[in-house]
């Protein structure tokens, strides 16, 4: 098994279990070895080196990428996208010393990992941000195992390649159960700058969906289209941006790059499933190739053996597989599936699986707006638009103005949903309830509730917590008392899912009907349903300032984001 | 006098119109000189935590030391407001009523500003904040630069507008006009508003509206641009001329997906007068209606050239005006342009 290590970094060698996959790509595919120290425009190199120890390097610079057709402006780190699997070891200190060579702000914020917050690495939050040319060193002691990520939290650079993948392996050996070790880290690329991106998304007009309902298309009946343009939505509105713009990425290869993930028949492999992408959803699958859910967001869980699984951005998931001879597809199909990532897991060295087609489009239902108890009830005429945003049902902070286009009537919690497209599949599909904690959490009943709305305009690409964008509530952030048990209920008012983050913490998700489980999955990011509600439980212990946000990059953008304050904040001397 | 300006070929209007555009500031960072002066604002202005020191702060610790006064609390904004009480589905019920304890409120009221330069905080959140949720943006379309054939003439048509603003504010501007090729423009208007976001759907908008053509004239403009249900994008507005005259306009228009490229617009335009205008031989009342139906082909989303057919018909007083003067009060045209935008 080959890997790629920087010469000069020492490596914790046990088994050599994570292998930079760079290295399978058909050599065509990799240009050569480029580490860019200073601003000048270099061809990037797909896939990551492994960088371990207490000192770690990284510098962030301008770069160029293509695949496919397809080729464009970029943002690496140390010359590669993704960027270094920076691999790490339980209870280890590290001093992260990052620099920026780009001529604008940069910065890394470490996904999902327990820290000082000022080391959270979010400008205006956690510090000011690492200037052109400066170096920012992040220090801190690793206080936890698994799977996460890190990318940049400044402007739109994570659309541009700058993230990449971060492990650590647990004190107790337990990562050693397995023969390989294999990150597959989904994204896109895009050779659209995000700015217009962003741009084409406010001005409108659906710009990267090519699969609107049309009278031609879908097998809706006549009443129930005219009931959504009553309302002024569309029942295809899934992936706001998509194929049309992305190509889909694993560890920076995209389809035409032919990725092989190699394996001997009998193996136990390791797949560290991280979706760093900035916009997409993906279904994950292996036809015919079994996968056992092991790590949630980096959280063991007990074994739950699945055929596919939707991981929302920002999430990731550890499963493990014993394919059998031969060559099989690893398919990361977006959401909305216009477009796939595919690599190979195959035990011959070249040979490539053979791609399934894209499945057929899905189409948005009643539970999908906020209605799950109210189907097959009649809608047909006008009396629609008004019960679809009724004030009455949002607490009175909502600010229910031209930023919130609808109040879901009937949200109802769906944590059994296995999302979009994949409540209807013929095969076992993972659901937040069947995740588990394999170490029990402390028992604390919550103290105090809270309610947070998801709010959104679609015509305007307006995206708010509580009807505010961060603009209008950036001295306004959401307070919780150190150490406090809250019992958090987001409430999704848009007919988009949204994956919600939480900085600094991993939180309970309330995924079940009883109230002393202990076994609650912990998570730091969390899928919130269209038109649906997810309740987790949070003890808020780690001081400081943390962002919270959707971690769809553009409606982060467009201001669905928040800063949580945990006080008393211990003063310097 | 006025035929000069107005036979600017509109794709010259539509440049300098959309210069502004190119110039946007979406949310690139601050200048670089003065960045480059601040570079070192970066650094811990006192030194950092040590990183083992993760805080220990005892369950209900009294207050702490604090650099500033709190923030006020804010009891609605707490979230605390009118919670529905109805769908607790999840066991046992905390409270739900509380605002957040004494101790939130405590502290600085950033955290970072604590261990970071403060200033250098300061510009930072103030880019945080422009780049989640302060955008600004604009467009400029094309909505029809169209040729229009009639047994009676061969016209051209343009109705362009552009705006500029962030999620609720914007400043648009449009323009409309006709004439006959090789012959005069017979209407031309320039308008600029102000507008305003009033629902999620509808903007209000209010500003003047100049005529180039038939004659110079000033309207102040009062009006409301949005999608009404149904997809129907609506445009109306009321117009009150410097002669004191009151006037009406309402356009809607309809995108009917064929296929993903293939767009069926059936589109409807009333106008409407107050009073009788002898100069422009229009009166009281319903006074022009126009129907259209277009077919695009979105080569790409921004440029879409279409065909169609539009019937188009004076009425009441308005229409007796034109057979007066010797002119059809209807008639039908076949249509071909583009709409594009950027």
């Amino acid at each position: 098994m080959s890997r790629i290590i920087k010469p000069s970094m020492p490596t914790v060698s046990r088994r050599g279990l994570i292998a930079s996959t760079a290295a399978l790509a058909a050599a065509a595919a990799l240009p050569t070895p480029a580490w860019a120290k200073g601003g000048s425009m270099r061809h990037v190199k797909k896939g990551f080196g492994t960088y371990t120890g207490e000192d770690i390097n990284l510098a962030i610079a301008g770069a160029h990428y293509a695949t496919g057709g397809r080729s464009g402006h970029a943002i690496a780190v140390d010359g590669m996208i993704p960027g270094p699997l920076i691999k790490l070891r339980e209870g280890q200190d590290v001093r992260l010393n990052v620099t920026n060579n780009l001529d604008e702000d940069s910065s890394i914020h470490w996904h999902g990992l327990l820290l000082p917050f000022q080391f959270d690495g979010v400008p205006g939050v956690s510090f000011p941000g690492i200037k052109p040319g400066e170096t920012f060193t992040y220090e801190f002691p690793i206080r936890q195992a698994g799977t996460y990520w890190w990318h940049s939290h400044s402007g739109l650079q994570e659309q541009m390649g700058h993230y990449g993948p971060l492990v650590i392996e647990a004190k107790d050996g337990s990562d050693d159960r397995f023969d390989r070790d294999y990150i597959v880290l989904l994204s896109e690329f895009t050779p659209i700058h995000p700015h217009a991106i962003m741009r084409k998304l406010k001005v409108g007009e659906h710009y990267f969906n090519n699969s609107m309902m049309t009278a031609t298309e879908g097998d809706m009946s006549g009443g129930e289209r005219r009931m959504w343009s009553g309302m002024r939505m569309n029942p295809r509105d899934i992936a706001d941006v998509s194929a049309p713009a992305y190509t889909y990425l694993i560890n920076g290869h995209g389809p035409a790059d032919d990725l092989e993930y190699l394996f001997t028949p009998g193996e136990k492999v390791r797949l560290r499933i991280i979706n760093g992408s900035a916009m997409t959803f993906f279904n994950m699958r292996i036809p015919r190739v079994p996968m056992t859910v092991i790590q949630a967001d980096g959280q063991d869980v007990e074994d739950v053996e699945v055929d596919e699984l939707q991981i929302g951005v920002a999430e990731t998931y550890d499963v493990v597989v014993t394919p059998p001879d031969g060559s099989h597809a690893l398919v990361a199909e977006a959401m909305d599936r216009s477009g796939m990532g595919i690599a190979s897991l195959t035990s011959h060295k070249g040979h490539k699986a053979v791609a399934p087609s894209l499945r057929e489009v899905p189409t948005l239902t009643m539970a999908d707006m906020g209605m799950a108890g109210m189907e097959g009830m009649d809608h047909g005429s006008g009396g629609m638009d008004h019960s679809m945003r009724d004030k009455n049902l949002v607490p009175s902070d909502v600010e229910v103005g031209p930023g919130v286009d609808m109040i879901a009537p009937m949200p109802v919690d769906r944590m059994d949903f296995p999302g979009l497209g994949l409540d209807t599949v013929d095969h076992r599909v993972l659901r937040y309830t069947d995740l588990r904690s394999k170490a029990m959490n402390p028992h604390r009943m919550p103290e105090r509730t809270i309610q947070i709305h998801l709010t959104g305009n679609m015509e305007r690409y307006m995206w708010s917590f509580d009807g505010k964008n961060f603009t209008s509530v950036t001295d306004d952030p959401i307070r919780f008392g150190f150490d406090e048990r809250v019992r958090v209920k987001l409430v999704n008012d848009t007919m988009m899912a949204h994956p919600i983050h939480l900085h600094g913490h991993f939180f309970e998700l309330v995924n079940g009907d009883n109230p002393h489980d202990m076994h609650q999955p912990r998570k730091h990011t969390v899928i919130v349903q269209p038109g649906s509600s997810a309740t987790f439980d949070l003890t808020a212990d780690e001081p400081g300032d943390w962002a919270f946000h959707c971690h769809l990059l553009y409606h982060m953008h467009a201001g669905m984001m928040q800063v949580v304050t945990v006080r008393p904040f211990p003063q310097e001397a | 006098m006025m035929r000069r300006l107005v036979a600017l070929p509109p794709l010259a209007m539509l440049l300098m119109l959309a210069a502004p555009l190119a110039a946007q500031s979406h949310d690139h960072p601050p200048d670089k000189a003065g960045e480059k002066a601040k570079a070192k604002e970066g650094k811990p202005a006192a030194p950092p935590l040590t990183p083992m020191a993760a805080p220990v702060v005892p369950l209900r610790l009294p207050g702490m030391p604090q650099p500033e006064a709190p923030p006020p609390v804010d009891h609605k904004a707490m979230g605390h407001g009118a919670m529905d009480h109805g769908d607790m589905d999840h066991g046992t019920a905390p409270a739900e009523d509380a605002p957040p304890p004494a101790r939130a409120m405590s502290g600085p009221r950033h955290a970072a500003d604590a261990i970071w330069a403060k200033d250098a905080m300061a510009s930072a959140r103030q880019q945080l904040k422009k780049e989640n949720g302060g955008m600004s943006t604009g467009m400029f379309l094309i909505e029809r630069l169209e040729a229009r054939v009639s047994d009676s003439a061969e016209a051209f048509l343009w109705d362009v507008q552009g705006w500029y603003g962030g999620d609720i504010h914007r400043v648009f501007l449009k323009s409309e006009g006709e004439g006959e090729f090789g012959g005069t423009v017979e209407d031309a208007e320039v308008q600029v508003l102000f507008s305003r976001a009033i629902g999620p759907f509808f903007d209000l908008q209010a500003g003047a509206r100049v005529d180039l053509e038939p004659e110079t004239r000033s309207h102040l403009v009062l009006g409301v641009q949005g999608l009404a249900p149904y997809m129907w994008h609506v445009d109306g507005a009321l117009f009150l001329s410097d002669q004191g005259d009151l006037t009406g306009r309402i356009e809607a228009e309809h995108d009917q997906k064929i296929t993903q490229q293939l767009i069926l617009q059936p589109r409807m335009e009333l106008e409407l007068s107050a009073q009788d205008i002898a100069e422009r031989a229009v009166g009281a009342g319903l006074t022009k209606i126009e129907a259209g139906l277009r077919l695009r082909y979105e080569i790409r989303r921004e440029f879409a050239p279409y065909v169609g057919v539009g019937y188009e018909a004076k009425l009441g007083q308005t229409a007796d005006f034109a057979r007066a003067a010797g002119e059809g009060a209807s008639g039908f045209a076949l249509l071909a342009g583009i709409r594009a935008w950027f």
